[in-house]
């Protein structure tokens, strides 16, 4: 069986790959494919802990699930906002969402 | 399967009803003469989903523990019911223009769903009705913040805000996984008895609150404040910086007692740093503002770390004096709102520059402008002065009487920025495009009574105070 440890690693490393494509990425798509990283790192650590150190109980598995639905919502409404902003400006890129004063 | 869980949550099946009864009523008479009883009709029923929260509710646990009611958060739930129904009150002329009448509707439904979120993030008992509270409280919102869909900045605001509130939440899901990992559980009675300084219940704390202080918008995490505030609709910026934030407090202030109690030795510290870095930074970044509404965000960012201050200490006193603070800075910060508001919806300006000489032309939401502005500052006769009193007095009785210093400072720096408004409203001549006279909106003015006797009365009147102690533990 595999150790726990490596599922760990693998979801630490998707977690600060997706904070560095936040941070990075100039488009408004790959930043928000940068969150689903985190959040699908969130959801590996939930049911690693609940398989390897808790398998009596099912409460991480029910926190990935749950998970699973909000980021889904998430992205639904990121999306709307997403492409009224292109109809509104034109393109999606991050360089170019600084009309606000800084 | 047994139902009878329900019954504990009172006042969340109301505001359910009033939302499914609003959302059918937008859906089967939108664009029928009909529409013109929305309004009316949404606003009768808050006031009596307000009423009816100030009806002691059931207290004890339903759903084995996932949803836990008590005096305290019964009060949480009734300070958010008031702050959302005078947002309710303030938007109603904005929504009435002509670009968003049809999308009218729709504000008050997903504001409805948005409070229906912060019931559970404070009733919550377990860390998963948590995180869904509080991502049904932020997801909407942003719907909200991008609502003038044909303008630029409402669009950007949106963005911003879904981006990082997405982001927040992910942080704090992964500080919460961590936490699964060291203590097997997510109740928080269970934690509360689990919980030990160990590296992983550290780390995972340290991620979970950086998370949450996203939502109140400290210091190192406060960086999508002013643009969202700026961008969005000034009724959204209200019911954000209002709102949403006292939510978020509520619901951090009980999960470090609940759950976290044991780590007090950890985070009194960290807890400490961020609220001084709160409180100068906000300060220091709104003294150079010209946008009124950004101005607000960053007043507001320093007035989150006054509301840390009372969390700090843990004492039944500093508890009591954070919710008292909180409800004070709702009828400031709403009265304030309230005016922006109405100046916005007469002149399309928000800059500081199109208040000069609003005394001569306005003088009525002036003085309103004034006292909220006096109140957040502290002046004595109003609540600002009791509320920044109290939290003082709490931190005083800790023993910090460094950081009652630092925050004295700041009360005068503070006073300085908020006296130019004060100044371009008061004394300044009127410039050629200054604000002409106009009537308020009548739910407007309605809503800026309301803020101004609150202004008035919770700090004379010394029941508010104690009516909030007896209910906090």
């Amino acid at each position: 069986m595999i150790p726990m440890s490596h599922y760990l690693i693998v979801s630490s490393i998707m977690f600060f790959v997706g904070v560095y494509g936040f941070i990075a990425r100039k488009n408004l798509l790959a930043v928000l494919i940068s969150i689903e990283l985190i959040l699908n790192s969130v959801e590996i650590n939930f049911s690693v802990f609940n398989r390897y150190l808790y398998p009596d109980h099912l409460e991480g598995m029910f926190f990935s699930l749950f998970g699973i639905a909000i980021s889904a919502a998430e992205t639904a409404v990121a999306i709307a906002i997403i492409i009224n902003i292109y109809r509104v400006a034109g393109n999606i890129d991050v360089r170019h969402i600084d009309k606000l004063k800084h | 399967m047994d139902f009878s869980g329900f019954l504990m949550m009172p006042s969340e099946l109301g505001l359910l009803a009033i939302f499914v009864f609003l959302l059918a009523f937008d859906i089967l008479a939108a664009e029928t003469r009909a529409m013109r009883w929305f309004r009316p009709v949404a606003i009768a029923l808050m006031t009596v989903q307000m009423v009816w929260g100030f009806f002691p509710a059931p207290e004890g646990t339903a759903f084995g523990e996932m949803y836990v009611s008590s005096p305290l958060t019964s009060m949480m739930k009734s300070i958010l019911n008031i702050g959302t129904l005078v947002v309710m009150l303030q938007a109603g002329e904005w929504l009435r223009r002509p670009e968003n009448s049809i999308r009218e509707g729709e504000f008050y439904v997903i504001t409805l769903a948005t409070l229906l979120g912060m019931y559970i993030m404070v009733s919550a008992g377990n860390f998963m009705m948590l995180y869904l509270g509080i991502e049904i409280a932020s997801l909407p919102v942003a719907c909200l913040a991008a609502y003038n869909k044909y303008k630029e900045h409402s669009a950007e605001a949106g963005a911003k805000y879904i981006l990082m509130t997405a982001l927040s939440s992910g942080i704090m899901m992964f500080g919460l996984s961590y936490l699964y990992g060291a203590m097997g559980t997510m109740y928080f009675s269970d934690m509360n008895a689990a919980v030990a300084a160990e590296p992983m219940t550290v780390l995972g704390f340290v991620f979970f609150f950086s998370g949450l202080g996203f939502k109140i918008s400290l210091v190192p995490f406060h960086s999508w404040a002013p643009d969202v505030y700026q961008g969005a609709p000034t009724a959204t910026t209200a019911y954000l910086s209002v709102v949403s934030k006292a939510a978020a407090v509520f619901a951090l202030v009980l999960v470090l007692h609940h759950v976290f109690g044991a780590l007090a030795v950890l985070w009194h510290w960290m807890l400490w740093g961020l609220s001084v870095l709160t409180i100068v930074v906000g300060n220091l970044f709104a003294i150079r503002q010209r946008d009124i509404k950004r101005f607000f965000a960053y007043s507001s960012i320093s007035q989150a770390g006054y509301i840390l201050l009372g969390v700090l200490h843990g004492s039944s006193a500093g508890l009591t004096a954070t919710l008292y603070f909180v409800f004070v800075y709702l009828f400031s910060n709403l009265a304030a709102f309230g005016v922006i508001a109405a100046v916005e919806n007469q002149s399309g300006r928000t800059d500081i520059a199109s208040y000069k000489g609003l005394y001569k032309s306005n003088p009525r939401l002036a003085l309103v402008m004034m006292l909220a502005v006096f109140s957040l500052a502290g002046i004595p006769p109003l609540g600002g002065f009791f509320s920044k009193f109290f939290i003082f007095a709490a931190a005083a009785q800790g023993g910090d009487y460094l950081f009652v210093l630092i925050a004295l400072i700041n009360t005068v720096v503070s006073l300085y920025y908020y006296l130019r408004i004060i100044r371009a409203m008061f004394i300044d001549a009127p410039g050629a495009d200054a604000v002409s006279s106009f009537r308020t909106d009548p739910y407007n003015s309605v809503s800026l009574v309301l803020c101004t006797t609150g202004i008035l009365v919770v700090g004379v009147v010394s029941w508010f105070y104690n009516f909030i102690a007896q209910a906090t533990f």
